[in-house]
């Protein structure tokens, strides 16, 4: 028997695991949590980000054994529990992000993870943190694009109520 | 002609009340996020909230489709053999079989989307076409994936940048239709002439009364009604347009940000297994002998069988492995020892290939493709003459979600759960394959994690089909990453022997070229490997002559993206340049006076080349990418222009070379007419895509094979562009008024080129060998 902390949330996997199973396949097989991708089970594409304690992992190449009690993160979670969006996720629609999508969750799930080490960063620690994610598609820039718009909503978020028009 | 400049556009102000965006937590999360992506979103920077609804069970079935009642119009254009009384109009307020648009009393309106989304767009721009001539209120209208059904909706593959072209008349149609029944329930119910009535977002109103009434409130009056003949129907203008010419985001975008269960992977069922289908690596070989029996002692595992495939070809042999997870089925497959009997594959050999078609640059080919003018005696009388041999290498489509599909066999029929590009297919194969006729055969269509043509096979499908026959449940087939990269249909390798000639007067006087290609059957060229006589620039010179070779192959090769083209264009496009430089002409004026004055080539076809829009689309690109300022040294821009699928593409790439071949791509300037352009964030998209997809494949990608057996297993050792080096891009539309074509592909070819064309403006270089690390460049 297998217990994680996923998404806030206490989870059991009564089946019998493979000691050598990785967090991906847990999630997806057996917690039903299917928005982290396979991708290439190896670490080079990052379609399987998750965040374990705050810090983007590969959920391919994570024992799901290894991370019991720790803080898992995926993308079913990011919104968090309040009323909105996480302002990535918002960032994703406005700016169409997308193309097949496929790799979009671990992308996002990454660039979370950016924004919480650096609230603005620069397009150098864009391309940097961002280098292990593959989009076969192609939407490298916008997905820039909507990283620097995500930092916009955030701090329209902070802002107090009625300070729509507020210098501070 | 007008230009239309795109760009990702400016941020919508935010307010403090911003982000507009509610999401529910825990369970209701999926289902509000489905209600958010179906009310879809504008992304032009109106600041447009989405608005998220919590539903009720009851409510949820009816907004998607499962409760009866409403307007049901089939597509059923007559062409496809579909009439009204077939449908079922006369009688019903619900018309069968499945239809497109559907109308509910609660002014609920349904659109079908039919095809394939695979990251081109189509489910959100098909739906834009007819909620466009529907006159429907986008921000409230629900979009569903039809079911494989070509004979409810035509074909319903996606390929060939043919889903606009071969839908946007049908579609349209089906928009116009419902909207003019509706118009004429209305003016039946108000006694007035149709034509006083008009419609606005989902209302007709009646202009001189002020009367109005929703599309629900009218919906089962109008059900009542004769289907008027589509062909008749009034089609808007363009200049009417409130939909079409939007930037509208994709209307699953909600779905993927949160993570929904949308592709083919994602699929699970009450008690589903996990299949994994061993093949041979040389592609076709049989098992001689496997450790089966003891791979099924392992814990998790189900089952194991070896073999011998479809007689008809769609699945190979191998050993299938049952299990209870993804991950059991995996560790059994690394545990699995087979010996392989070699098939005709096993004679493949890359760098035999290389040095056999290096030793025919000399000659001409067997197949002469096209003659034209006196070739000899243009070269003799030429000023310069110029000899290139280029190659191209194989490459791997690698959609990042690995071929997969989930089959079960129930009630006497199969059910199938895709990403696929080609299900109609898959769905016809599949009925064959088990003795099922297709009405037996349901097939799910999901959204497909990449296709650049890899998936308009359907091998994955015959395999499902073939493991489903097996296992007395669900199961899902899973390919690793690994039987995609070494068990794909490859794009061809290509070879060009060029020989061009320049007259005294600084012209393109002659041309041959003798194509080495592939052949599976010793008769016509694979998938991708011909050449046409129409190709730019034959048809525009006066002396010709193209020739071509066909060597063996047993590896299965596929469209890719462009088929042809995305190697002929870099062949192509970089010898005019070599021939240009030849003439020690700019290369903008060259390709200009090649193109001459504007006409079809061939006449009488609006798919065919236009000198005119190529003219345009090269000036365009030159004109935006500052064509001719000085930049510092090791730094230059390079242009290349490519017609196909119907559009007409020019780019022109600014790179800089370092001293030891280290290259950066800093901006790669887009210009096109593909006619009218329906969604401007799709299309946009599509082009930065394109663009990507073409670098990155220059740069670093190939597949090789000895014996044939794929040596590239993985990203670590095909490794395509990430973040840090890609390029800005920039898209520039002109909106003629052709009608309008696709932009999945022809953005990508005229990429290499521009790029390669542009290194030699740097640096001198000439590179003709794909990947340009063949070539010592790094990036």
């Amino acid at each position: 028997m297998l217990r994680l902390r996923v998404n806030g949330q206490e989870r059991v996997v009564e089946e019998e695991l493979d000691s050598a199973t990785p967090l991906l396949w847990v999630l997806r097989d057996h917690l039903g949590l299917v928005g982290s991708k396979y991708g290439c089970g190896a670490g080079f594409c990052g379609a399987c980000t998750v965040q374990v304690n705050g810090t983007p992992m590969r959920s391919c190449s994570v024992l799901a054994t290894a991370v019991g009690g720790m803080e898992i993160v995926t993308i079913e979670g990011l919104a968090g529990s309040d009323e909105h969006l996480h302002p990535l996720q918002q960032a994703w629609i406005e700016i169409d992000v997308p193309q097949c999508g496929y790799c979009q969750a671990g992308q996002l799930m990454s660039a979370a993870a950016l924004l919480r080490q650096k609230p603005n960063p620069s397009d150098a620690d864009i391309d940097a943190a961002m280098s292990g994610n593959l989009c076969r598609c192609g939407t490298y820039q916008r997905i820039r694009a909507a990283i620097h718009r995500a930092v916009e909503i955030m701090t329209a978020r902070l802002r107090p109520a009625g300070g729509a028009n507020g210098d501070g | 002609m007008a230009t239309v400049e795109r760009s990702i556009p400016d941020a919508p102000a935010v307010s403090d009340s911003a982000p507009g965006i509610s999401v529910l937590p825990g369970d209701e999360l999926a289902r509000s996020a489905l209600v958010s992506a179906q009310a879809g979103g504008w992304c032009d920077g109106s600041g447009v909230p989405l608005r998220l609804v919590s539903l009720s069970r009851r409510e949820f079935l009816r907004y998607t489709g499962l409760a009866g009642g409403g307007l049901m119009l089939a597509l059923a254009p007559r062409a496809r053999g579909l009439r009204a009384a077939e449908v079922g109009a006369q009688d019903s307020p619900v018309f069968t079989p499945n239809p497109l648009v559907r109308i509910a009393a609660d002014d609920s309106v349904l659109i079908y989307a039919k095809g394939p989304e695979i990251g081109q767009g189509i489910k959100t721009a098909f739906p834009m076409i007819v909620a466009e001539e529907l006159d429907a209120d986008w921000s409230r209208l629900r979009i569903e994936q039809a079911l494989i059904k070509p004979e409810v909706y035509g074909p319903q593959g996606a390929g060939d940048s043919r889903s606009i072209p071969n839908n946007w008349d049908p579609l349209r149609r089906a928009g116009a239709v419902a909207r003019l029944m509706l118009m004429t329930a209305a003016a039946k119910q108000w006694g007035v002439p149709v034509q006083e009535c008009s419609t606005s977002a989902g209302v007709v109103t009646h202009d001189s009364s002020g009367r109005r009434a929703s599309y629900g409130a009218l919906a089962e009056l109008a059900a009542a009604l004769p289907v008027p003949d589509p062909n008749g129907v009034p089609l808007k203008q363009r200049k009417d347009y409130r939909i079409l010419g939007r930037r509208v985001g994709g209307i699953d975008n909600a779905k993927v940000v949160t993570g929904q269960p949308l592709f083919g992977i994602d699929q699970r069922l009450p008690g589903m297994l996990y299949a994994v289908y061993e093949k041979s690596p040389a592609y076709g070989g049989s098992v001689a002998e496997a450790n089966i029996d003891e791979v099924r002692k392992r814990a998790g595992v189900k089952d194991v069988f070896i073999t011998d495939g479809d007689p008809r070809g769609d699945a190979p042999p191998g050993v299938v492995i049952v299990a209870n997870s993804t991950w059991a089925a995996f560790g059994a497959k690394r545990a699995l020892q087979v010996r392989w009997n070699a098939s005709r594959a096993s004679a493949d050999s890359w760098s035999a290939a290389q040095q056999k078609a290096r030793t025919l640059a000399a000659e001409r080919g067997p197949r002469t493709i096209l003659e034209a003018g006196e070739v000899t005696t243009a070269f003799a009388a030429a000023k310069h003459t110029v000899d290139a041999f280029y190659t191209y290498p194989f490459l791997s489509h690698a959609p990042l979600e690995p071929q997969n599909t989930t089959a079960w066999i129930h009630d006497g029929g199969i059910e199938m759960w895709t990403p696929s590009q080609m299900a109609d297919q898959g769905r016809a194969t599949v009925g064959q394959m088990l003795s099922l006729p297709v009405s037996k055969v349901t097939v799910h269509q999901t959204r497909v994690g990449g296709g650049f043509g890899r998936r308009l096979m359907i091998d994955y499908m015959a395999e499902a089909a073939l493991v489903a026959q097996k296992v007395q449940a669900p199961v899902q087939l899973m390919w690793t990453r690994e039987d995609d990269m070494t068990h794909d249909y490859y794009r061809v390798a290509g070879f060009h022997a060029f020989k061009g000639a320049i007259d005294s007067r600084g012209k393109l006087s002659a041309w041959q070229d003798h194509f080495v290609s592939f052949s599976a059957d010793g008769q016509r060229p694979v998938a991708g490997g011909g050449l046409s006589g129409e190709e730019f620039p034959a048809p525009l010179l006066p002396n010709v002559h193209i020739s071509q070779t066909l060597l063996p192959l047993g590896t299965r090769c596929g469209p890719w993206r462009a088929p042809g083209s995305n190697g002929v264009a870099f062949a192509l496009q970089s010898f005019l340049h070599e021939l240009s430089v030849a003439a020690k002409r700019d290369h903008l004026e060259f390709l200009l006076e090649i193109m001459g004055e504007p006409r079809w080539l061939p006449p009488q076809n609006d798919r065919a080349l236009n000198t005119g829009r190529a003219a345009a689309v090269i000036r365009l690109a030159a004109d935006k990418a500052g064509w001719g300022r000085k930049l510092p040294p090791g730094r230059a821009l390079g242009l290349a222009f490519y017609f196909s699928h119907a559009g007409h593409f020019a780019e022109v790439a600014e790179v800089s070379v370092t001293r030891d071949k280290k290259l950066t791509v800093h901006r790669v300037t887009v210009a096109a007419d593909i006619g009218p352009v329906l969604n401007p964030s799709g299309a946009e998209h599509q082009c930065q895509g394109a663009v990507v997809d073409g670098l990155s494949t220059m740069l670093a990608l190939e597949i090789t094979m000895e014996q044939g057996r794929v040596k590239q297993q993985n990203f670590g050792d095909y490794r395509p562009l990430r973040m840090p080096n890609a390029p800005v891009v920039d898209v520039h539309f002109i909106e003629s008024d052709f009608p309008p074509t696709g932009v999945g592909e022809p953005a990508l070819p005229p990429l290499a080129p521009a790029v390669c064309n542009a290194i030699y403006a740097a640096t001198g270089h000439r590179v003709r060998t794909l990947p340009l690390t063949r070539e010592g460049y790094s990036v």
